[in-house]
């Protein structure tokens, strides 16, 4: 990276310039990178870094809001609290679940959006490609209501279109039950965010070198041979970003739960336990404990992808 | 390409854009169906009415919808303004100048975008009340700029590392300083790029419903997702199924119309920041 960005004015420094005037220049430029880069760096910290500390701190006390002058010190009881509770891991549970199946569901229909985009006719790729775009800018909000309402067992028309399947009939209640309701949130996500990953991927399908397909077509590679023994793995950066990605951004799944269960028939997740517990219930000890954890689990999810998968998000990003 | 072969690419193409507008063809339908056919249990209205809407403009959800319409418009846009400001010296500095600590920003940016938000919304949520930002404009473009600010960073950085710097150097040997230099030639020639990522973060602060839904309590700061959210709440008398999908209607067609205009731009900012396209 440093060897890219470096101003081409310094690689075309005349041998003879002395060498003092360019240790000024790069002190000065090192001033002016802080300057212009330094506010939006401390921006972040302060929105991020600052109240997940407030949040810390919060978690060691016995807080309720209605009831503040019971406030008490007590170090990491909240923690023991919480994870003695089967609350706890059942929205863990929960969380992790819709977090492989929507992943691994959208990772194999990404890929399969992304190839046709690939490879569409001319005349049909802008409009795919436009087409894509639809999903993502629909606010998550709406979705979940229109996934919502559309199952619905007074408003919907899930249950009259679907009647010819067994076990669906017009008095089948999709969010009665835990395994339905997942259902429909999963679809929910599903239909959200598989655009995006398949603009990932299709970014990752468009760097693997034409040379390499036909070299395989001519040595007589299959389709499927192709699929799997040149294509993918000279994607597998744009893959593990996209899956990385997605993970993460599952295991924060909160508007669709909100909108669509509030919890009901044990859906709750991570996000929404923490939600629930400071918002409406106003224990602000507790609270805080479940999203300190909520937060050193995204870091441990990010960790072990990064570690695990050796993913260099520098080189991913275009950094490298 | 045979006949056969084109074939599938177009239907395959037909069943990708059936999916991608499904569930909007639905909402749309939803709201067009009188409060007497909302269960009709069929896809379409029986007979389309404008009643939802004239509901939510001047009827009994007006003043649930109008303020949220405005708080999010206010909110979002200076939101997406401050980061914008923000993030184009930052990206300026990360894809032109050489100095340390360009790595630690990236990398701050990358965490900052996969914060768990609600993390951020319960210390907020007792900390904006004791300092009485809660229920405020400014109680909620601070934690936008949570979800802006990093987007911003990364796919305008994306952008100007496209710039052909060149000019800027020629500007430099012409006399002009660095900040001239910046100003009056890249300026120009980023702008498409800081557009582009103002479209993003805008739509990106625009979808936020947990800081919405828990930092607000009343009609003064209230963003429309969270008064979605709420609808089921505010009427009594009727079923706000259909009112509801008029307003999710409101809010959603401009941003796809938005999103479709610049649909180019958009896809290159959001694969670039991640995947070097």
């Amino acid at each position: 990276m440093s060897q890219t960005t470096l101003p081409p004015v310094e690689k075309t420094q005349p041998v003879s310039a002395p060498a003092r005037r360019i240790s000024d220049r790069s002190r000065a430029e090192r001033k002016l990178g802080w300057m212009l880069a330094g506010p939006a760096f401390l921006v972040m910290l302060l929105v991020t870094a600052y109240p997940i500390l407030q949040a810390v701190w919060y978690s060691l006390f016995n807080y309720r809001l209605t009831d503040p002058a019971n406030k008490s010190f007590t170090g990491l009881s909240n923690y023991g609290v919480i994870l003695t509770d089967s609350l706890w891991w059942q929205a863990l549970g929960v969380t992790v679940l819709i977090t492989v199946i929507t992943v691994a569901v959208e990772l194999v229909l990404g890929f399969a959006l992304a190839f046709v985009m690939a490879k569409a006719l001319r005349s049909l790729r802008p409009t795919l490609r436009a087409g894509i775009l639809i999903p993502y800018a629909v606010i998550t909000v709406v979705s979940s209501l229109a996934w919502k309402f559309a199952f619905d067992i007074d408003t919907g028309f899930v249950n009259s279109w679907f009647a010819w399947l067994p076990g669906i009939g017009s008095d089948t209640d999709w969010f009665g039950g835990q395994g339905t309701s997942l259902f429909v949130v999963c679809l929910a996500e599903i239909w959200k965010t598989t655009p995006f990953i398949s603009l990932l991927l299709l970014a990752g399908l468009a760097q693997v070198p034409e040379v390499l397909q036909e070299a395989a077509k001519v040595d007589g590679a299959t389709f499927r041979q192709r699929l799997w023994k040149v294509t993918i793995p000279n994607m597998k950066a744009a893959i593990m970003v996209a899956v990385l990605f997605r993970t993460l951004d599952a295991f924060r799944i909160f508007d669709s739960i909100f909108v669509m269960t509030a919890g009901a028939n044990n859906t709750e997740t991570v996000s929404f336990l923490a939600y629930r517990q400071t918002i409406t219930r106003v224990e602000i000890g507790l609270g805080s404990a479940v999203s300190v954890l909520l937060f050193v689990s995204v870091v441990l999810i990010a960790f072990g992808f990064i570690k695990g998968f050796k993913i260099d998000l520098a080189q991913a990003r275009g950094e490298g | 390409m045979s006949t056969r072969e084109k074939t599938w690419w177009w239907i395959a193409g037909v069943v990708i854009i059936l999916y991608c507008l499904f569930p909007i063809a639905w909402i749309v339908s939803l709201s067009l169906k009188a409060p007497s056919d909302i269960s009709n249990a069929s896809f379409l209205p029986t007979s389309a009415t404008w009643e939802n809407y004239t509901q939510i403009f001047t009827g009994s959800a007006a003043d649930l919808f109008l303020p949220a319409l405005r708080n999010s418009f206010g909110i979002c846009l200076i939101a997406t303004f401050i980061s914008c400001i923000l993030s184009m010296f930052a990206a300026y500095a990360i894809a032109r100048l050489d100095f340390p600590g360009k790595k630690l920003i990236l990398s701050t940016a990358l965490a900052v975008a996969i914060f768990p938000v609600i993390s951020i919304v319960t210390p907020l949520f007792n900390l904006w009340r004791q300092i009485g930002l809660y229920d405020t404009w400014l109680g909620l473009i601070i934690p936008y700029l949570s979800l802006t600010l990093p987007i911003s960073i990364w796919t305008m950085s994306a952008f100007f590392r496209e710039i052909p710097w060149e000019m800027e150097q020629a500007a430099q040997v012409d006399g002009a300083t660095t900040w001239q230099a910046f100003r009056k030639v890249i300026v120009p020639l980023a702008s498409p790029g800081v557009f582009t990522t103002a479209i993003i973060a805008f739509f990106i602060a625009w979808n936020d419903f947990a800081y919405g839904i828990s930092l607000t309590s009343t009609s003064r700061a209230r963003p429309v997702p969270a008064a979605l959210g709420l609808f089921s709440g505010a009427s009594q008398f009727e079923d706000p199924t259909g009112v509801t999908a008029a307003a999710a209607v409101v809010v959603t067609v401009p941003v796809v119309v938005l999103v479709l205009m610049f649909q180019r731009r958009i896809v290159a900012g959001l694969t670039n920041g991640a995947v070097k396209g």
